[in-house]
Order: structure tokens, then sequence, then C-alpha cells
């Protein structure tokens, strides 16, 4: 890899390790907006990492986004950052503006869309998105609704009747109701789905939080003194964590494939792949890592939570990992048994 | 600063690899017949001389090495992509394998200069084939308190031991026989070293072990009094058991590690059709959402070791998610299914899953147990 991704990778590091800190992910938790962290992340330009400068974005590659969104992941960064990403990405490639600010995203799954009408030249949408990823707190939304063809649509908080919910993780996943909302622009959903890209975010971001899982059960087990010895001394704990290694390698090896695949054109194959394998990580991962911590990783107080909650919560966000499966495998059997390797390969 | 400790980076494979690929494709068309499902062959365990002979004759044996000693002089991910496809194809490789992975790169690091112009160009040409002897009855996971011992004598030593376990002895020429060459030092790790022994010298004997899958595989070979003439000890005297962790390292991440059991994944498929059922499909899924990062764990690999760096804990880790990995195929097939594994008759599928099912404890057990490669993960992450 270049040095410019290790460049980015350690500004992402640093600056999330110092943004979220416990007081402000409990704060974000508790429903307040973190809006000195998110100016600060924008001002680095890490909000829109992959969009041209002319959609306010820093003008580099979907790999630079899954750079952003692994640290992000790994530090539990608490803002619509993937949220963010992938609706202005959406607006752009339709060739609309990039309202300023952070993004609330409706990226709901086929049939349970809200609708999309058009009255002289004029869209409106009518209907119920639940689970959308900051929509109360951030100023816009982008909305995928059924018209004619599925659409993308971008709306003011302001249009939504809001009920505030929030995942495992305290993050909000709000339900909104719009009728006859005012959009503010709108046009076809093409290529890869808002729910795909959805999947394509939590990949990265689960894989970065499966990565703190494994550094700090790995920094417990050293400093940590059972029966006169560290627990790293046990073989038993040496071969849990092994194992917790696998997955996070696992985990984050499929993310930076899926969003090379971005990078490359069509991904919805790695995209899938990543949800599947990252999902799976995720379940593996917060179990061992939370044996390995005993009673003191059950507290409110000690980090690994952070890390847990979000990964059981993200693996079950945009298609769980049984969601993509069933996908891909569909995908697998109507190309038949004699292109499966020829189509893995192909996709190198 | 990175912050995460793995080095796994998702490695660009250069277009000549990928050319290379549809070559690789081509030939073993040709050599093994278009029909997979015809062929009856459900991995690349075959031993088949004639077969690593056409595969030298196309330069895809030793092709990292040297030109000077018949190498080609290619990269380790062009190597990487004909060794995909010769597993892929369940191609019989195994005449070649062990000189090709291990025994090659061992020469070419630590060997005479008269053994590297005697051996690899024969290794590359798939003339010459090469067993490994390290295990022992005594001397399993804890490899370093092997026993066979090698005495001086005039001219070389006098080999005295067992070793078992021996992959193809009964087909191969030579065996890299790992020996204690001194037993007046202190821990078992000192005065080790390793010896090419001719496995048609007299003095030994090689007896066959049958095992589980019904094929004959591995044996035990006797050493009672051979003689070793002293140009066939790799490397220097009592270095043995540094060159052979070296050479495990080049044993462990290779795509055997994920393509052993692929004939069952892909017989699976056929026998679920174009429209599985909804629980189908996902198991379908999984298996090939982790088969397509495997793949890229282990190029990885391959990559770092192009790039001179030592992949020790990548390697192992390749290993043990890989082997977990096909271990589980015969498993959901199982689960899905229940069909019964049939050996030597029945459908495709049900003897793709006898093989599999007869083959796959061996996958967590030889290279290193289990425990063992976790061992050396936990080492990596600064455990032990
Ligand atoms: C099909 C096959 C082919 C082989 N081919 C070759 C060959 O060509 N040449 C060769 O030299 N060898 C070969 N081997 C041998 C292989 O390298 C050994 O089997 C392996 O190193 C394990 O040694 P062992 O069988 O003596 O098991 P043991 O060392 O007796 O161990 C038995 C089990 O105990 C556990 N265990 C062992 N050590 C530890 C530990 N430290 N901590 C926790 N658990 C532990 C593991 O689960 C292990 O499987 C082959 C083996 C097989 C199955």
């Amino acid at each position: 890899m270049t040095s410019d991704d290790d460049l980015l990778r350690d500004s992402c590091e640093l600056l999330f390790a110092d943004l979220a800190t416990r007081d402000a992910i409990e704060a974000a938790e508790g429903g307040v907006w973190p809006e000195t962290m998110w100016q600060a992340v924008e001002e680095a330009g890490l909000a829109r990492p992959q969009l041209p400068e002319s959609k306010a974005g820093a003008g580099g590659s979907w790999n630079d986004a899954h750079t952003v969104l692994f640290a992000a992941g790994r530090h539990a960064l608490p803002l619509p950052l993937a949220e963010t990403m992938i609706g202005a990405w959406l607006l752009a490639r339709a060739g609309l503006d990039v309202p300023a600010g952070p993004l609330a995203l409706a990226a709901v799954r086929e049939g349970e869309r809200p609708r999309a009408t058009q009255n002289h030249g004029v869209w409106r949408l009518d209907g119920i998105a639940r689970g959308v990823s900051w929509g109360d707190l951030a100023p816009h939304c982008v909305a995928v609704a059924q018209g004619e063809s599925a659409m993308m649509m971008l709306v003011a908080r302001d249009q939504a009747t809001l009920s505030r919910e929030s995942n495992l993780a305290g993050e909000p996943r709000d339900t909104l109701e719009w009728q006859g909302a005012t959009v503010l622009a709108a046009a076809p959903l093409q290529g890869e789905d808002a729910f795909m890209l959805g999947a394509l975010a939590r990949a990265a971001q689960m894989a970065g939080a499966v990565d703190r899982a494994l550094e700090l059960s790995v920094r417990y087990v050293l400093e940590r003194r059972q029966f006169g010895r560290p627990l790293a001394a046990f073989q038993a704990m040496q071969q849990a964590l092994a194992v917790l290694a696998g997955h996070a390698a696992a985990a984050a090896m499929a993310a930076k494939m899926a969003f090379r695949a971005m990078d490359r054109g069509d991904a919805s194959f790695e995209i899938a792949a990543a949800k599947i394998v990252c999902g799976e990580a995720a379940g593996a991962a917060a179990n061992l890592a939370h044996q390995a911590h005993g009673a003191m990783g059950f507290t409110r107080e000690y980090p690994l939570q952070y890390s847990t909650r979000r990964l059981w919560s993200w693996r079950a966000e945009f298609g769980a990992d049984s969601h993509w499966a069933a996908w891909l495998g569909r995908r697998v059997a109507a190309r038949g048994a004699d292109a499966l390797w020829s189509d893995l390969t192909s996709r190198d | 600063m990175s912050g995460t400790i793995l080095r796994f980076e998702l490695c660009e494979l250069p277009v000549e690899a990928r050319a290379l690929r549809e070559e690789v494709r081509a030939f073993l068309r040709a050599e093994l017949g278009a029909d997979p499902a015809q062929r009856s062959r459900y991995s690349w365990f075959g031993f088949d001389p004639g077969f690593s002979r056409k595969v030298g004759a196309r330069g895809w044996i030793g092709m990292t090495w040297p030109r000077e000693y018949g190498g080609g002089e290619r990269s380790a991910l062009e190597r990487w992509v004909v060794q995909e496809e010769m597993l892929a194809a369940c191609a019989p490789v195994l005449s070649h394998w062990v000189a090709d992975r291990q025994y090659g790169p061992l020469l070419l690091r630590f060997g005479s200069e008269a053994q590297r112009r005697s051996f690899l160009p024969r290794m590359a040409r798939g003339e010459v084939c090469f067993a490994i002897g390290m295990s022992e009855p005594d001397a399993g996971s804890d490899l370093a308190s092997v026993r066979t011992r090698a005495n001086r004598v005039a001219g070389g030593y006098e080999l005295h031991g067992t070793k078992v376990w021996t992959s193809g002895a009964h087909i191969a020429d030579f065996v890299m026989t790992l020996a204690r060459t001194d037993t007046t030092l202190e821990g078992k790790h000192a005065g080790l070293s390793q010896l090419i022994v001719d496995l048609r010298a007299p003095g030994v004997s090689v007896r066959p072990i049958p095992d589980i899958s019904g094929v004959q595989h591995f044996n035990e070979v006797h050493f009672d009094g051979c003689f070793v003439p002293e140009q066939n000890l790799v490397g220097r005297e009592g270095d043995g058991w540094k060159q052979v962790t070296s050479e495990l390292a080049y044993e462990r991440s290779g795509p055997d590690r994920y393509l052993s059991a692929t004939r069952l994944l892909q017989e699976f498929v056929r026998h679920t059709g174009s429209e599985p059922a909804e629980h189908t499909a996902a198991t379908i899924g999984r298996l090939v959402a982790r088969k397509s990062v495997l793949r890229n764990l282990s190029l990885s690999v391959a990559s770092m070791l192009q790039d001179g760096r030592d992949p020790a804990l990548e390697a192992a880790l390749v290993k043990d998610v890989g082997t977990h990995y096909e271990q589980s195929i015969s498993e959901r097939v199982h689960e899905t299914l229940g069909i019964e594994p049939r050996a030597g008759t029945g459908s495709e599928l049900e003897r793709a899953q006898a093989w599999t099912l007869s083959n796959a404890p061996s996958f967590t057990i030889r290279g290193g147990a289990r425990e063992v490669i976790r061992g050396i993960i936990a080492r990596g992450l600064g455990l032990r």
C-alpha cells in the first residue's frame, strides 16, 4: 500500500482517539449532537473523503473512505460518517448538490420503502421509514423511496414527524414519518442501492471494532494477573486470542476488498461477502473479547463495550449476514458450479 | 503509529499474473480433461511424476528461483496463481509439490553451491521428488526432540533412527531428514542438522502406513546405519533447528490451506441446483464469501514473501483460518443435505463428501497441529 494510505490512517487514528473520549461517546449516546466533534472531522476533510472536491468532498477514493470508516469503527466515533459519505455520494452520483453538514440515511429495503409521488413536476414523499440512522440529529435526510422506480430523495429534517429510537449502542435509529413532505432534490436510484452501500460502510466499521476488541484483549491479558502470572501466560487464553485474531484478519480483509471493488466499479459481490464475513466475525469477536476480560469487560466503565455493543448492532443493520449470505448464495447458484472458481478469480 | 496489530494488506495481482492464470487453466484442461465431474479426483493429493515433468517443462516449478539454477525468476504472485490453479483443478501435484514449496527455497538459502547445481535444475524440471523427514514416533508437535542420530564417519554420516508419517516416501527419491549430529550439547534445539538422504540407499527401508482415507500416502522410514555423504549436509552442522523453522513458514500460507476441499463445495453447488432454498443459499453464500477472503489473505502473505518480509504470524493465521474453513465445508454439506458419504461408488457429491470427511482431520494436524499454530499466532500477538 502507498504511504498516502498510511498517512491518512495515522491522522484518523490520532484525531479520532482525541475526539472519541469516554465522555464524548457517553454524551452522544445520551442524545446530544457532538457539534464540535463534527466540525473537527469536517475540517480535516474526513466527512466525504471519496467525493470530488466540487461536491464538498476530499477528492479521494473509496479506499480512503474505508480508511476513515475503519478508524471510526475502531474508536466508536459517535458521528454519522458512514451515513454522510453514502448519502452525499448518492446525491453527487445523480448530479445533485450535496448540502453542508451531516446526513441521515433512510436506506430502507425494497418492499418497505416510503412512496415517492410526482405532481406537476413536484416530488412528494409519503410513508414511514424505520431505523433511520441519525434521523433526528442530522439537518437533512437522504431517503430511498418507491415511485415507478426506486428514487433517492433529499428531505429536510423538519419535514418528518420523528420518533426517537436508538440501537443497542445508543446510536440514533429513528422512525420518520412523512406526509406529503417537500422534497429538496430527487433522482432515480441507479447502480449499487443505498441499502447495499449501508452494508458496505457497516462492514468497514465492524472490521475496525473487531480490531479494537482484539487490541484491548491483548492488552488486558498481558496486564491482568491471576494465579501469580499474567492471563496471557495461560495457553487457553493464547488460543482464544489467536482465534480472535483470525476473525480480525478476515474481517479487515473482507472490508478492504469491498471498498477496492467500489473504486473499480461493480462491487456487489464483495459487499455481500464483506457483510457476511464481518458479521460472522462480530459475534465471535465480541464473545471471545468479553471472555478474556472477565467481569471488567462487563462494566460500563471499561471501553470494550463501546466496541461490542456496536458490533451486535451493526451486524444486523443493512441486512444481517444471513440476508447477504442468501443473496450471494442465490447468485452463485444461478451461475452454476462450473463457473464458481472462474467467477471468484475474475474478481482479483 | 497505526493502531492495528495485523499487517495483512490487499494485494493487487499484476496483469502478467492474470494472463498466466488463463495459460495454466488451458494447460490443465488439456492435461486433465475438460469435465471435472468425470475426473473422479476430489483433491490434489495425487502423485504423478509424468504430470510433474510436464508442469516443469512449462516452467511452473521453481518459478521464483534464479535462472542459473533452472528457475524462472518470476514473482511470488505468479507462483501463487499457478499453485491456485493446480489445486483448484485437483491436479496431481505431489511429485513436485514439496520440492517446489520448501526444499528448493531451503537449498537456495542454506544449501551449498554444489547442492544447488545438482538438485535445483532437476527439481524445476519435475524430475526429482522430495519427502519431508521431520516427525518421529516420539517427536510430533515437539519436533525438536527428534532422536534420529547422524554419527560422523569417514566422508559423511551414518544414520540411525525412524521417521514416521513421511508423505510420499514410497515414491520419493530423497527425504530431507532432520537428525541429531551432536548429542553432547545442552538443550534439545542444539545439535540438529538437515541431511539429504537417498531413499534408495542401502540401509533405508520404507514401510507404508495405511491411513483412514484408504489411499497410500504416508510411511515409516527406517534408517539402519545408512551412509550419507558429507556433501549432503544442508547448511551448517548444528543449524538444523533454525533452518527447519524458516522452512515451515513457506509451508503454511499457500493455497493448499483453502483449496483442499474445494471440489466438495463445487459438487454441493451443483447438487443443490440453480434455485436453492433460502437456507441452502445462505450456506453457499457464507462458504463462498469466506473463500474469497481467504484467497486474499493468502495472496497478501505471498506478496510479503515477495517483498522479503517475514510473515510468520500472518502465515500461521492463514493456515488456522483456512483449515478451519475447509473442515467446515463437509459439516455444512452434512447439515444441509444429510447425504451418505460413499467411497468408490455413489454420486460425485457423495464421493467428494467421503474424500473430504476422511481427509479433513489431517488439515489441522499436518504442517503443525492447530494448537501449535495458534501458539505461533499468540507469539506474534506478543502474548508469549
Ligand atoms: C496426513 C499427514 C501427513 C503428514 N506428512 C508428514 C510428512 O511428510 N513428514 C513429516 O515429517 N510429518 C508428517 N506428518 C506429521 C505431522 O507433522 C504431525 O502429525 C504433527 O506435527 C503433529 O504431531 P503428532 O501427530 O505426533 O501429534 P502430537 O504432537 O502427539 O499431538 C497430538 C495432539 O495434541 C495436541 N497438542 C500437541 N502439542 C500441543 C501443545 N503444545 N499444546 C496443546 N495441544 C497440543 C494437538 O491437538 C495435536 O493434534 C503428517 C501428518 C499427517 C496427518
